[in-house]
């Protein structure tokens, strides 16, 4: 006789899992593929190759069979090119304790979310921000606080948005500027502020500064280098979008020693090492590659103008974005799922509404000025055309 | 990099740009980018403007060859005299002085065979400063300008990342 009581399905995703949403941009993804002609803004990527040297050197690597593991933390000649290459942000860390290389920034976050937070912690995110610092924290069992930054702050985090939230009680804080998807910056004065709130109420601060190279008006400034901070920071940085080197994956994680241990507890037993062929394009492109990000860095500038320009000729209201390769403009009409969604039926026009990035970015739009003059071009031409 | 500078920038990556977008792009008004193109144009920095052709493609294909021209200077004449005389005539596309092994480097274009060799037999080596012609037909061509000859390469990028 059979047992009559259902089992449940033991490949049930776990509740930690099924309690994280789909990404909100799935959704456009499927109604794109089903269109011609796509001219998307839609892409959080740069549209450039990897620096031909770079990517030279990948290919060299290979031929001299270089396929082998490397050290859990990275070769330590990249970790010494990596501290190096951070000075210029006021950065000093010790190549064989403080920096740990891994699969891309996305798995250094990863890592620091299930090396630092217990169940329960709590982890305030400013948003609107990068999709995977909520996953993250929940995936490590903690408490999401959302911190809403504001258009009449231009995005930038404040003490009084901090405090707004209740960040006071938070255990640590996660932050990215240059921001995904604002393309706000902060200065010198509004990075002391936060850092000062942190000092304040003992908060570990977790900062993705992946697009640091990607500042368009005066020089990036990291919280790690603010008096006081750097023994409670964590900073996350990357390949990706200054080399355009995505899909090799690395990026790096900067930390205190103790911090680098135990989340080099977790990498080592997920990942190993970072990604081999990578690490030494890396290499090559710390070395040899500094024109090629300022060509890059040229391009982006002359497309933010172009299409802060455009926008405005339009009147659609825009911030000055000044870092990483976005803008943020107001959805007109108010509701950007609509108009995001509209766009692109209408006009086969890719853009990404600002909600899917989390509190305060309701009522946006992320635009992507990674593309072509030409196809940024079409693109502001056939927003026109729609808006008319 | 000043504004003379970001002009050229932008001109030599596409001269098709218009003066409305070389605006919007330098944060420059309209006036002020005519008026810095037309002294640029006065005053010889920009010599001309030009597609970047894919000579394959081009019906009929012509027919060019990279001369390599020594010459023997004498009191009366310079490098200067010889290449006014060479630039002159219209096969000449183009012409520099190199150093090295010879002394000036001529891309010289034509209809035919015949007419390269005959330009350089007549035109060219009949030049009393020179000394000696090696005349290099062109077979195929990959970059020119800073351009790449083929296809293209599409934009396989995903049309939504986060
Ligand atoms: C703010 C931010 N952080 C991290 C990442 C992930 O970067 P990586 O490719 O290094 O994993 C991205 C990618 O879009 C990003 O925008």
């Amino acid at each position: 006789m059979s047992r009559e009581r259902e089992r449940p399905d033991p490949l049930a995703p776990s509740q930690r899992v099924a309690s994280v949403p789909e990404s909100g941009i799935r959704r456009f993804f499927e109604l794109a593929a089903e269109m011609d002609d796509v001219v998307s803004l839609g892409v959080g990527e740069p549209d450039f190759a990897a620096p031909y040297r770079a990517r030279e050197a990948a290919i060299d690597s290979l031929q001299r069979g270089k396929t082998s593991y490397t050290a859990n933390r990275g070769m330590s000649e990249l970790r010494e090119r990596i501290a190096e290459r951070v000075t210029r942000y006021d950065l000093d860390y010790d190549p064989e304790r403080e920096i740990l290389v891994t699969a891309g920034a996305s798995e250094a976050i990863d890592a620091a979310f299930r090396a630092l937070v217990d169940p329960g912690d709590t982890v305030a995110v400013a948003q609107p921000s990068y999709v995977s610092y909520e996953p993250g924290v929940r995936f490590a069992d903690g408490e999401v606080l959302r911190v809403p930054t504001r258009a009449e702050d231009e995005f930038v985090l404040t003490r009084e948005t901090l405090e707004a939230a209740g960040a006071e009680r938070a255990d640590l804080l996660v932050y990215c500027y240059p921001n995904n998807p604002t393309g706000a910056t902060m200065d010198a004065d509004e990075v002391a502020e936060v850092a000062a709130f942190c000092r304040d109420h003992d908060l570990g601060v977790l900062a993705d500064e992946i697009y640091a190279a990607l500042t368009y008006e005066g020089e990036h400034v990291s919280i790690a280098a603010q008096p006081g901070m750097r023994e409670r920071t964590v900073v996350f940085n990357g390949f990706s979008k200054a080399y355009a080197m995505t899909g090799l994956r690395l990026g790096y994680a900067l930390a205190p020693e103790r911090v680098v241990e135990s989340m080099n507890r977790v990498h080592q037993y997920t990942m190993l090492s970072a990604p081999t062929t990578a690490q030494y394009a890396a290499i090559e492109a710390l070395d040899n590659c500094g024109s090629d990000v300022a060509e890059m860095r040229t391009q982006y500038d002359r497309r933010r103008n172009f299409v802060l320009s455009r926008l405005d000729e339009m009147g659609i209201d825009c911030f000055e974005a000044t870092g990483a390769f976005y803008v943020f403009p107001e959805a007109p009409g108010g509701d950007a799922n609509a108009f995001a969604e509209d766009l692109l039926q209408a006009e086969q026009v890719a853009v990404v509404p600002g909600d899917a990035f989390g509190a305060g970015g309701d009522g946006h739009l992320r635009m992507s000025y990674a593309s072509s003059l030409d196809d940024l071009r079409t693109a502001m031409d056939r927003i026109e055309r729609f808006i008319d | 990099m000043d504004e003379r500078a970001e002009l050229l920038d932008l001109l030599r990556e596409n001269a098709r740009y218009s003066t409305t977008d070389l605006a919007r792009m330098t944060g420059e008004s309209e006036q002020a980018v005519e008026e810095a193109i037309a002294t640029l144009e006065s005053d010889g920095t920009i010599a001309g403007y030009q597609a970047v052709v894919d000579p394959a493609k081009r019906e009929p294909e012509p027919v060019r060859a990279h001369v390599e021209c020594n010459v023997t200077l004498d009191r009366e004449t310079s490098y200067d005299d010889i290449a006014e005389r060479l630039a002159g005539f219209p096969e000449v596309a183009s012409l520099r002085l190199v150093s090295g092994d010879y002394d000036f480097a001529m891309e010289v274009e034509a209809d035919s065979m015949g007419e390269v060799s005959r330009f350089v037999s007549e035109k060219v080596a009949p030049v009393p400063e020179i000394t000696q012609t090696v005349t290099h037909y062109i077979m195929d061509a990959y970059k020119r300008a800073g351009h790449r000859f083929g296809d293209g390469e599409a934009d396989d990028r995903l049309a939504y990342s986060p």
